[in-house]
């Protein structure tokens, strides 16, 4: 746990709040999932979750957020809904994407939050995209690009980097590196696993964090932030984390020992925080209590309003394939 | 109608006066890709933008297809109207990624929340003994995914005023380049008027029987009917323009009344955006025919480079002619 700088009570229970909102989503989820209500691939972040939480925290209204399949937690955290976020994983039309993508391609427009993309790597080239348009239009928002260790051995984001750095675009790349393609070790397909190293070949500020610390990631995120934002040129972060559920729910998570896995889960960075916030006495049980109640409270409600939803006509199948006219 | 006096055009100086346009109508519009800039565009298209319009608005890429083109449709989500250059057809196989799974994709997929105007143009097509890895007509394989509009300007005014409807349009637009029809010269009214993007056009009205072509297979079809026309047969020839969405309409009212029709397409036959043409006249006109359509394609080889060889794999008047012939029962053989 990062100890340097003072924590504000209401600043360390809205990390705890955020942390845990995504946790105990994503265990319902599970639940979810194991009654037939979600279907289709569904990738849980449990253990990350200080990760979206701390470089949320960073990002203002006008900024973008492109995620990866990952990403129920970015979303939350982003102020996506929890209904309408779980109304998607049902399939129904009140879901953030209509019902069209599900689990993995989660998007917003009114959040700035441009998916839920589940090619690994493609999400890059748009987060570039969306920083060359704010600097052609003379916008000072930061798009932040989230993906995995896996991507880095893309081509896309190669040359991505290079594009990014070389036109000195206003790009934050969260590199989320759990250790795991998959089910492949950062070891067995990189040959070389300091990702931040590889990122400063691209003549960008890039350095490693540790990403089962909110304050660090915290810390580090508006660092970066304001380096992006005021000196208009693009950022690497790796974000050292470990993910303690299989890769999908498909997955039987054999290429790991359970001993690896409790390793890390005494890194999990819920109880971190809980226990710095008590060794300052700044959270008592009550607190706790009240937190998950309110939480468990958000999350019944979501479920409802997914349950209580409405499945997409079918006479809008084609709806959306093109549009009529001009731009809107 | 324009009063302003006829000019003679390239058909590559045809679409610089379109890019020109719609670089001084709008400043969200910008033009990027390998070597439009200082090189002034690989066949030349873009040449003199640079100066006239600066850096950050034609701007030259690394070699990097599905950074840019990906770029291209972040910045178009992002409020501008990205006009991307890939150089060859081949080469947007490197971006095909970023264009299926992202352009064609996002705006269904995200339940109609995001539009992405941006228009992709690339060259297309052999005949110039640039071999198998620059000479092939991809156009059928990329009108197979939904969300893309596909265009194939084959004449000077399309070359010209393809491009404004295209930008004005919400949905990704690839536009096609015929590398054969850079140097087709010809006179354009120095004002002319606009054109769509939705209809095939008759190029040659005709009531024997209906040749369909487009991009640098119109030329191939026309003088088909020249030769054909000699023999006493009259050809109709309908330029598709269009590749997706098909001009269902145009297509299937010309077989009605020639009541045969032959496609003539440069991509490989198998899976053919001819294919698909045969197909909807068999789905929507079966009983006008008077002879199984034909199809005149593409050899189903990787382009080779020696000329004679290059030439016996792309389609001929000549074989058109004689696949027409054949048709009506005149094939100098039968």
């Amino acid at each position: 746990m990062s100890a340097a700088a003072p924590i504000e009570r209401e600043h360390g229970l809205h990390l705890l709040r955020e942390m845990l909102r995504v946790r105990r989503f994503e265990e319902k989820c599970v639940e979810l999932y194991s009654a037939a209500k979600i279907r289709g691939f569904m990738h849980l972040y449990i253990g990350e979750e200080a990760v979206a939480v701390g470089a949320m925290q960073a990002l203002g209204a006008d900024d973008a957020i492109v995620a990866t399949y990952r990403e129920h937690g970015h979303a939350l955290v982003r102020g996506v809904s929890a209904g309408s976020i779980m109304a998607e994983m049902y399939g129904k039309v009140e879901g953030c994407a209509r019902g069209r993508g599900g689990s993995m391609h989660l998007f917003d427009a009114a959040s700035r939050f441009y998916g839920g993309n589940a090619i690994v790597g493609g999400g890059l080239p748009l987060a570039v995209g969306l920083a060359l348009a704010d600097k052609l239009q003379g916008r000072q928002r930061v798009t932040a690009c989230f993906f995995g260790d896996g991507a880095v051995a893309e081509g896309e984001f190669h040359e991505c980097m290079n594009l990014a750095a070389l036109w000195s675009l206003p790009v934050l790349f969260l590199c989320e590196n759990n250790v795991y393609a998959m089910g492949t070790r950062i070891d067995r397909y990189e040959s070389e696993t300091d990702l931040a190293l590889k990122a400063a070949s691209y003549e960008m500020t890039a350095w490693a964090v540790d990403g089962m610390d909110v304050l660090a990631v915290e810390e580090a995120a508006r660092r970066a932030v304001a380096e992006v934002r005021d000196g208009s040129r693009p950022v690497f972060l790796e974000l050292q984390t470990y993910r303690f559920r299989a890769h999908s729910m498909y997955d039987p998570d054999l290429y790991r020992t359970k001993e690896e896995i409790e390793r890390h889960k005494q890194q999990d960075p819920i109880p971190a925080l809980i226990d710095r916030l008590r060794s300052e006495e700044l959270l008592s049980d009550e607190d706790v209590e009240e937190l998950e109640r309110a939480i468990a409270e958000e999350i019944d409600q979501a479920v409802a309003f997914a349950d209580a939803g409405t499945l997409e006509p079918v006479e809008d199948l084609e709806r959306f394939v093109y549009w009529e006219g001009a731009p809107a | 109608m324009s009063v302003a006096p006829a000019k003679t055009i390239t058909y590559r100086d045809a679409l610089r006066e379109a890019i020109r346009e719609a670089l001084l109508a709008d400043e969200r519009v910008f033009l990027m890709g390998e070597d439009v800039g200082a090189y002034g565009g690989c066949f030349g298209v873009s040449k003199g933008l640079l100066d006239e319009f600066g850096p950050e608005r034609i701007r030259d890429t690394p070699l990097s297809e599905s950074a840019f083109v990906g770029a291209g449709i972040g910045a178009a989500m992002g409020g501008m109207r990205p006009i991307v250059e890939v150089m060859t057809v081949n080469f947007c196989l490197l971006a095909l990624d970023q264009i299926m799974n992202n352009a064609a994709t996002i705006g269904h997929m995200s339940g109609g929340q995001f539009q992405i105007p941006l228009v992709i143009r690339m060259t297309t097509g052999a005949g110039r003994q640039v071999a198998a890895q620059h000479s092939h007509s991809l156009e059928g394989w990329l009108a197979h995914i939904p969300g893309l509009k596909l265009l194939a300007p084959a004449t000077l005014a399309d070359a010209r005023l393809m491009l404004r409807p295209a930008l004005a349009d919400a949905n990704p637009v690839l536009i096609f380049e015929h590398g054969s029809l850079y140097n087709l010269e010809g006179e354009l009214p120095a004002d002319p008027a606009g054109v769509d993007i939705e209809r095939a056009a008759i190029k040659r009205p005709g009531t024997d029987v209906t040749l369909i072509a487009y991009g640098g297979t119109l030329p191939t079809a026309l003088a088909a009917a020249e030769e054909l026309a000699a023999d006493g047969i009259d050809a109709e020839v309908i330029d598709l323009r269009v590749l997706r969405p098909l001009d269902d309409r145009t297509v299937i009212g010309s077989v009605a009344r020639t009541h045969r029709a032959v496609i003539v397409d440069e991509g490989w036959r198998s899976g053919s955006l001819a294919a698909e043409v045969s197909a909807r006249i068999m789905e929507q006109a079966f009983y006008e025919l008077d002879a199984p359509v034909a199809r005149v394609c593409s050899a189903e080889v990787p382009m080779p480079y020696p000329r004679h060889l290059e030439q016996a794999a792309l389609p001929q008047p000549a074989t058109v002619v004689e696949a027409a012939r054949r048709m009506i029962g005149t094939a100098p053989d039968e």
